[in-house]
């Protein structure tokens, strides 16, 4: 098989799905915001949070659609583009995203058509439960997904079959608690929860710029802020789980993560910043803080770490050993009837390895063929691109902190200082909208870049996993999602803009009607009316 | 875990074989009504209101009913592997062509009216008419492709290869009998359609819908038949060669099978399935006539007899094939050789069968809520909140 198939299907994959988490953190965050906005609306009675959560409910729609639409392209090109996996690990991987239909996007999808249209049909509290479904779907859908992509980073509860040739599941309570899927969950939806709180935050402090709809801005600021808060800690320390858990399962990543090119006696230093120099396999440069990363990969000061070469190493070996694997598997192919047991033994004390003796077929059409500057190539295949990797994690977490920094000010101001907020910070606050995107989608490209050469870690090489489609079908596809989408982007974004500079739909004579009855029940011990804003 | 064979491996295949069929007609008697309409879109209503109208009574529905097509391809991954990949990277540009219009039609109900454009809402209401003609017709094509094989095969480590360049391919599936199902699907949808707006709206746009529809049931009906006859005298079938092997590997390289005889040999070693194609031409005749004199609820559901008895007369015809090979027919895909393990039919099995019920209840719901016609006073007295 051609590399260039390979690359260009890979391409195409991560345009597509990078694409797709744009609009997923937003309805996953904004779903729930809604949600809140509409139970405090049942709770309270007051038609200014009706307004709201009709407001966002507007974005949330513009968004959630092309959420939906493009995570079709999802679902099906594993089948278009990526066959050969999807015979090779269907059994395992096709179940969660079957659940997700069922017990999630069914639910979301059939709800959210109640939410923008059963406003008159439905009594409030309906209602409310009705909303309530459609965050809850989102969230969901959510979970099964990374059950699925964290089974391709720690693939447990799996076997290889030869008489299928395919992995096939053998323990589907390893497949749904997989330690790698429940951490990559938390830390998934709590970035898209940071998300939606960045956004809320910096529409509403246009708004306040603007001198409109304060009322909505300022409730709109404190919702935000404070779930924004949670939020933004939760990121933090779960993706710290999700490096914790990866010292044990996917140490290759974590070590390029980190640069280190040599096993360091524990507890291992973190290096803060440096140069990562994949021809001199080290890192220049490097401003180190002792024992910190010993500490989050660990959790001890004894446990060692292993550095890129000892794994390689370590690669290496298991290429040899898979080898062995591989043989067994060709003997049972040939005459599967008659193999003798001891064969079959064979394959299943070395099977685990199997997938390193894969990583050959680059090189030779029969692993067993191998050379041995060909398998130490192949063990060197196994160490990913670790500049990106370096660079892009430390992006991703010098964002998740400062998101904690601007929470933690909004929430500050908001709760203790009556809702006042310096100019300076709105302004900030309208310029940080985009950063979550772009931390959400560093995130991805460290788990999946940092995952290669494999598809599904240790099991399957990504240069196999590609559906035998010609270049020209590639580029055909390739252009299309690439006009396509560019065109939905902008039509998005000028609808939201549009949406935005429109502003929500405040209903005067309602809010007055409710303000009259109520005024008597609310005044304030300073005699000031309830409704007063405060002075500016 | 040894409680997956309270089940055994044979039965659990044929049951998620049923449950492939019931996810197809599940889709087609939903989001087939929203393809109907969206191609019927630009024919039955003229002004702006009126579009607004039939985007409206298909509206608040079809989120959810998209999700029968996402859960089919879903369902087929985790139960039918070996299908899911041979089939979608051989259909490769035809599926790519499905995936752009399930993706232009979600955004064009949602955007169409949000701005006020004459130009935008009609480039819009094409949208509409090509996401809902475009799959319709695809899919009847692909069945159609389907029942005179597909040219893959499976390498010795069950790579699926196809020969032929990308446009070779594409072309290739435009087979005059493929053609034919792809009139068959376009005008059942289309009569589908009729009947959900004849259902839904009234006036004008009803009567139009019901004019076009009956038309379009005579032409599925004809075409059913049509390709019926096609399929005794000019096509093909596959058989497999030795005894069965119901519980064996998913392996398709384990059992040979010749190509021959023809697929309508099944009505005489199963005589009962004929009840599926009965059940096609009386419900397509009895929607037609439910069309003409003007009946609603009724007609709806004649329409979703006719749709349910036409899918199942495929699946019934061919088993236990699924995808048959003409390039090779050993490679080719039956019900006892390109499922999923025993023990993830079986998890999936449990799965389902918590999940649908709740699914189908809450679904009945959500149609409850919103029963009643639409009426151009809906669109715009709510001018900013509906489609």
């Amino acid at each position: 098989m051609e590399i260039g198939l390979v690359e260009l299907s890979r391409l195409q994959f991560a345009m597509t799905a990078m694409y797709h988490f744009l609009f997923v953190p937003l309805t996953l965050g904004l779903s729930i915001l809604v949600a809140i906005m509409e139970t405090v609306y049942v709770m309270t009675n007051r038609p200014i949070w009706r307004q709201m959560t009709k407001f966002w409910g507007s974005l949330f729609g513009i968004n959630f659609v092309l959420g939906v639409a493009t995570g079709i392209t999802m679902e099906f090109q594993f089948g278009m583009n990526w066959s050969y996996y999807s015979h090779y690990v269907g059994d395992i991987f096709g179940a969660p995203l079957a659940i997700e239909g069922l017990m999630a996007f069914f639910m979301e999808a059939t709800f959210v058509g109640l939410f923008f249209f059963g406003w008159d049909k439905l009594s409030k509290v309906s209602h409310m439960v009705v909303t309530w479904l459609v965050a809850i779907g989102s969230n969901f859908s959510a979970l099964w997904i990374l059950i699925a992509n964290g089974w391709m980073q720690n693939p447990v509860g799996a076997q290889f079959n030869p008489d299928t040739m395919r992995m096939e599941m053998t323990s589907f309570f390893d497949v749904v608690f997989n330690e790698v899927a429940q951490a990559k969950f938390v830390h998934t939806v709590s970035a898209g929860y940071v998300t939606a709180a960045v956004f809320v935050l910096g529409v509403s402090a246009l708004y306040l710029i603007q001198n409109r709809h304060k009322d909505l801005a300022r409730r709109s600021i404190a919702v935000a802020s404070s779930f924004g808060l949670a939020a933004a800690l939760s990121v933090v320390v779960l993706g710290d789980e999700s490096g914790y858990s990866a010292s044990h399962t996917q140490k290759m990543k974590l070590a390029a993560i980190e640069g280190m090119w040599e096993t360091h006696e524990a507890p291992a230093p973190f290096n803060l910043i440096g140069f990562p120099d994949k021809e001199a396999r080290e890192t220049h440069y490097a401003i180190q803080i002792p024992w910190v990363m010993g500490l989050i990969g660990t959790r001890s000061l004894t446990q060692e770490i292993p550095g890129i070469n000892e794994l390689e190493a370590e690669s290496e070996e298991r290429i040899r050993d898979g080898l062995i694997a591989y043989d067994a598997l060709m003997t049972i192919r040939a005459d599967r009837e008659n193999v003798s047991p001891e064969v079959r033994e064979t394959f299943e004390a070395h099977s685990e390895n199997l997938g390193f003796s894969l990583l050959l077929k680059r090189y030779v059409d029969d692993p067993r063929d191998a050379t041995d500057e060909q398998i130490a190539q192949a063990a060197a295949d196994t160490i990913p691109g670790v500049g990106p990797l370096f660079w892009a994690f430390r992006l991703m977490v010098g964002l998740g902190f400062s998101f904690i920094a601007v929470m933690i000010f909004f929430f500050v101001r908001a709760s203790f200082y009556q809702m006042q907020f310096p100019r300076w910070s709105l302004y900030a606050a309208v310029a940080i909208i985009p950063t979550p995107w772009i931390a959400a989608e560093l995130g991805w490209f460290v788990a999946e870049f940092g995952r290669q050469p494999w598809t599904v870690d240790g099991v399957l090489p990504t240069a196999l996993s590609a559906s035998h489609l010609s270049i020209a079908d590639l580029l055909i596809t390739l252009a299309g999602f690439i006009t396509f989408y560019s065109v939905l982007f902008v039509i998005e974004v000028s609808l939201m803009v549009k949406y935005i500079r429109k502003g929500p739909y405040m209903d005067v004579a309602e809010t007055e009607a409710w303000q009259a009855k109520h005024e008597h029940r609310l005044r304030t011990h300073d005699g000031q009316g309830p409704f007063a804003n405060p002075a500016e | 875990m040894i409680l997956y064979e309270l089940i055994d491996f044979d039965l659990l295949r044929v049951v998620w074989w049923v449950l492939l069929g019931v996810l197809l007609i599940g889709f087609s008697l939903t989001d087939g009504f929203d393809m109907g309409v969206g191609a019927l879109l630009p024919f039955v209503a003229k002004t702006d209101v009126e579009r607004r109208v039939v985007i409206n009574t298909v509206g608040p529905v079809w989120e959810g009913n998209q999700v029968w097509f996402i859960l089919g391809g879903g369902a087929i991954f985790a139960a039918w592997p070996p299908l899911y990949a041979v089939s979608f990277s051989g259909f490769y540009l035809a599926m790519f062509l499905v995936l752009a219009a399930f993706i232009v039609r979600p955004v064009a109900f949602k955007y169409r009216s949000k701005r006020d454009s004459a130009a935008w809402r009609s480039r819009w209401d094409w949208a509409l008419f090509a996401g809902g003609a475009v799959p319709a017709l695809l899919f009847g094509v692909a069945v159609g492709n389907v029942l005179l094989g597909v040219p893959f095969h499976l390498t010795d480590d069950l790579m699926p290869i196809y020969d032929g360049s990308a446009i070779g391919k594409l072309i290739r599936l435009l087979h005059p009998f493929a053609l034919l199902g792809g009139v068959v699907s376009f005008s059942m949808l289309l009569m589908h359609g009729a009947a959900w707006l004849s259902l839904k709206t009234e006036g004008q746009i009803a009567e139009r819908a019901r004019s076009i529809g009956t038309k379009a049931g005579l032409v599925a009906v004809a075409g059913y038949a049509l390709a019926g006859l096609w399929l005794a005298i000019g096509i093909d079938g596959f058989a497999l060669v030795n005894d069965v092997v119901s519980n064996g590997p998913s392996n398709p390289l384990y059992s040979e099978v010749t190509r021959g005889g023809s697929w309508l040999s099944a009505y005489s070693t199963r005589p009962w399935i004929v009840i599926a194609p009965l059940m096609g031409f009386a419900g397509a005749l009895m929607a037609m006539r439910g069309l003409r004199a003007g009946r609603e609820v009724s007609t709806l559901l004649w329409s979703k007899l006719g749709i349910t008895g036409i899918i199942s007369s495929v699946g019934l015809t061919m088993f236990p094939f699924i995808l048959p090979s003409t390039v090779d027919p050993n490679s080719s895909l039956t019900v006892w050789d390109a499922s999923s393990s025993h023990q993830t039919l079986f998890i999936m099995l449990v799965v389902t069968l918590i999940f649908m019920p709740l699914i189908l209840m809450y679904t009945a719901w959500v149609y409850k809520v919103l029963w009643g016609k639409v009426t151009e006073a809906d669109v715009t007295e709510n001018s900013d909140s509906v489609y």
